[in-house]
């Protein structure tokens, strides 16, 4: 292993794949793994995963989402995959591609749910053992970016997470967080778990960043403000920048609509361009 | 037992002491003996602590950030409001503890003279210090919070729990399983991303025979403090939680709206009520917490006044 570990060096320093060297498995193919973290519930970390996965696409990148939230597993439902089956082949689960161009695919415990009404009642010990299966056990195939979506916390999932991936190195997390002093006050603990698990922090995504009435145009900061921007100043990660409430956004994730391709002129689209696009830039620094 | 290893079939499962992974665990024999199929001693204990406890409630959604801790906060802050009424709030979101930030409190636990609060959040020394605990261990607190508190006199006993359906949601159920729970209130925000999460969460409730008190909306419709329009930032697609309830049959309690107000007040610690008191949201959660009064204390039926 020590050929395969100076290879990686050296590739990684001339600007090279970092898959080279990679461990074996069905992950040696995914070339970048982001997180997304918040330890706060209900801040838009799956609309964040899903947005920044169509982000991505757009700028013309193979993207997979692997959706960790066993007990309220949303992204199906955003990308409008919800009953697809999942197909076995010798590499294990193949992942379900959720769009004509099979850019991007998807793996989550709501393909495995015979009914989607059916809670997933499981102590942390089983839901580590499938989380396990989920990192090696996907064959995803090449691609550029894996977002892992995570569900809220810091425990039995988080954890699980981050030991089966660590052998794959993972480019960091993305922390999400709405404005106010709540959300905010579990991120911090969230931050606390990176720095215990060796997880590097790409930086902090404000969500729900004021609302524009569409009557009117005032703009009303009903999550409170500025306590991302905060954060990450305070914490020393960078601010990736505010995404504001946008109902449309909402209507089109309820719906499974390609927001992106629907409404360029939506505040919270310029916002996630911007998002994914400093993400691509401090990738090759994140990797050294 | 701190540390299980990873793939523990669990102590209470058929598998428990044989499975593969139970190999050099430290209660291996333990579990094999079939020591953990016996019932927890700790349940008869909680049952006589929960004696002087006359209602317990557990606020519950399976989605986050729906306002759960926001709800159990102010439910809390409603019912203490008869000073003749004392109330424990529970706060058992082991790694997300908002309830001391929410109620005001750095380490003190009583808001009022009849207002306690219990939470994780008040055994950690900074607000950055994680709580990076796997199940067992988060069931292991949750269990001396019931046992281990001295609750005294409390007419209601509120329990706020983190999302999902998991260790936490098990554990607090099989604890006060011989103590009786009246029951569960069931919070969702409109849209359908909530409630397929909140079904799930019903279907938990049906599963371990918790009854339902009912559902509340929150978070339901907007109005522009400029132009006084409302604008529905979280849309029911699917019919929000009014269409849920009909088709699940179970109570909607009722709606409550976006108020930056509440948001405001819950960073700074402060009840809403008292920030807002005429505000369309208080007037929503004064019906609602009369509601689940009137469930925990039925009236007595007419005919037995009659014939007495």
């Amino acid at each position: 292993m020590a050929g395969a570990g100076e290879l990686a060096g050296a590739g990684e320093l001339a600007g090279g794949d970092p898959r080279a060297g990679r461990e074996p498995g069905n992950l040696s193919g995914v070339r970048h793994i982001i997180l997304v973290l918040s330890g706060k519930g209900g801040v838009g970390k799956s609309t964040i995963s899903t947005e920044l996965a169509l982000a991505l696409r757009h700028e013309g990148k193979k993207v997979g989402i692997l959706d960790v939230d066993l007990c309220g597993p949303s992204i199906p439902r955003m990308l409008r995959a919800q009953g697809k089956a999942v197909h076995q082949c010798d590499s294990g689960w193949v992942p379900v591609f959720v769009d004509q161009e099979q850019s991007i695919s998807l793996m989550s415990v709501g393909f495995l749910l015979e009914n989607p009404d059916e809670a997933v009642v499981w102590r942390g010990p089983k839901k580590s053992a499938l989380i396990k299966q989920f990192v090696s056990d996907v064959a995803w195939g090449e691609l550029d970016y894996l977002v892992v979506d995570t569900p809220p916390g810091t425990s039995d999932e988080h954890m699980a997470t981050v030991e089966a991936l660590r052998p794959y190195r993972p480019l960091g997390a993305l922390m999400v967080t709405t404005p106010q002093a709540v959300s905010v006050g579990d991120v911090r603990r969230e931050l606390t778990f990176c720095r215990k698990t060796g997880l590097q922090v790409m930086g902090v995504v404000e969500n729900m960043s004021g609302f524009a009435c569409p009557h009117c145009a005032a703009c009303t900061n009903i999550f409170s403000r500025g306590g991302g921007e905060e954060l990450a100043r305070r914490a020393g990660v960078p601010f990736l920048g505010s995404v504001p409430l946008d109902p449309e956004l909402s209507r089109s994730l309820e719906e499974g609509r390609d927001f992106i391709q629907e409404f360029p002129k939506s505040p919270a689209f310029s916002a996630l361009t911007s998002i994914a696009r400093e993400i691509l830039n401090a990738t090759p620094a994140l990797l050294s | 037992m701190e540390e299980v290893p990873h793939d523990c079939p669990g102590a209470d499962s058929t598998q428990a002491g044989r499975g593969p992974s139970c190999q050099g665990c430290p209660n291996q024999r333990l579990c094999a003996s079939g020591a953990g199929a016996a019932p927890d001693p700790a349940i008869e204990e909680i049952k006589e602590k929960m004696k002087t406890v006359k209602h317990k409630i557990l606020i519950l959604s399976g989605k986050g950030g729906v306002g759960k801790s926001t709800f159990s906060a102010h439910l809390a802050h409603g019912l203490a409001e008869d000073e003749n009424t004392q109330v424990a709030l529970l706060d058992i979101d082991i790694c997300g503890p908002s309830i001391p930030k929410i109620m005001g409190l750095e380490g003190e636990q009583y808001v009022e003279d009849n207002l306690g609060v219990m939470s994780v959040g008040f055994l950690l020394s900074s607000p950055d210090d994680a709580v990076i605990w796997r199940g067992p261990k988060k069931n292991g607190m949750i269990k001396q919070f019931l046992r281990d508190v001295d609750w005294g006199d409390v007419d209601y006993l509120l329990v706020d729990t983190p999302p999902g359906t998991s260790d936490e949601h098990l554990s607090v159920v099989q604890y006060l399983a011989a103590a009786r729970i009246d029951g569960a209130v069931i919070v969702t925000t409109p849209q359908e991303v909530s409630l397929q999460d909140v079904r799930k969460e019903i279907n938990f409730c049906h599963k371990v025979a918790l009854p339902v008190i009912g559902v509340v909306e929150n978070m339901s419709g907007f109005v522009c403090p400029r132009c006084k329009k409302e604008s529905q930032i979280f849309p029911p697609t699917t019919g929000g939680a009014e269409g849920m309830c009909q088709d699940l049959k179970v109570p909607l309690l009722g709606k409550v709206p976006l108020d930056p107000h509440i948001g405001e007040s819950c960073d700074k610690g402060q009840s809403f009520f008292v920030e807002a008191p005429n505000s369309p949201a208080t007037l929503a959660y004064r019906s609602i917490i009369q509601k689940i009064q009137e469930f925990c204390t039925p009236r007595q039926p007419k005919e037995d006044l009659v014939s007495s």
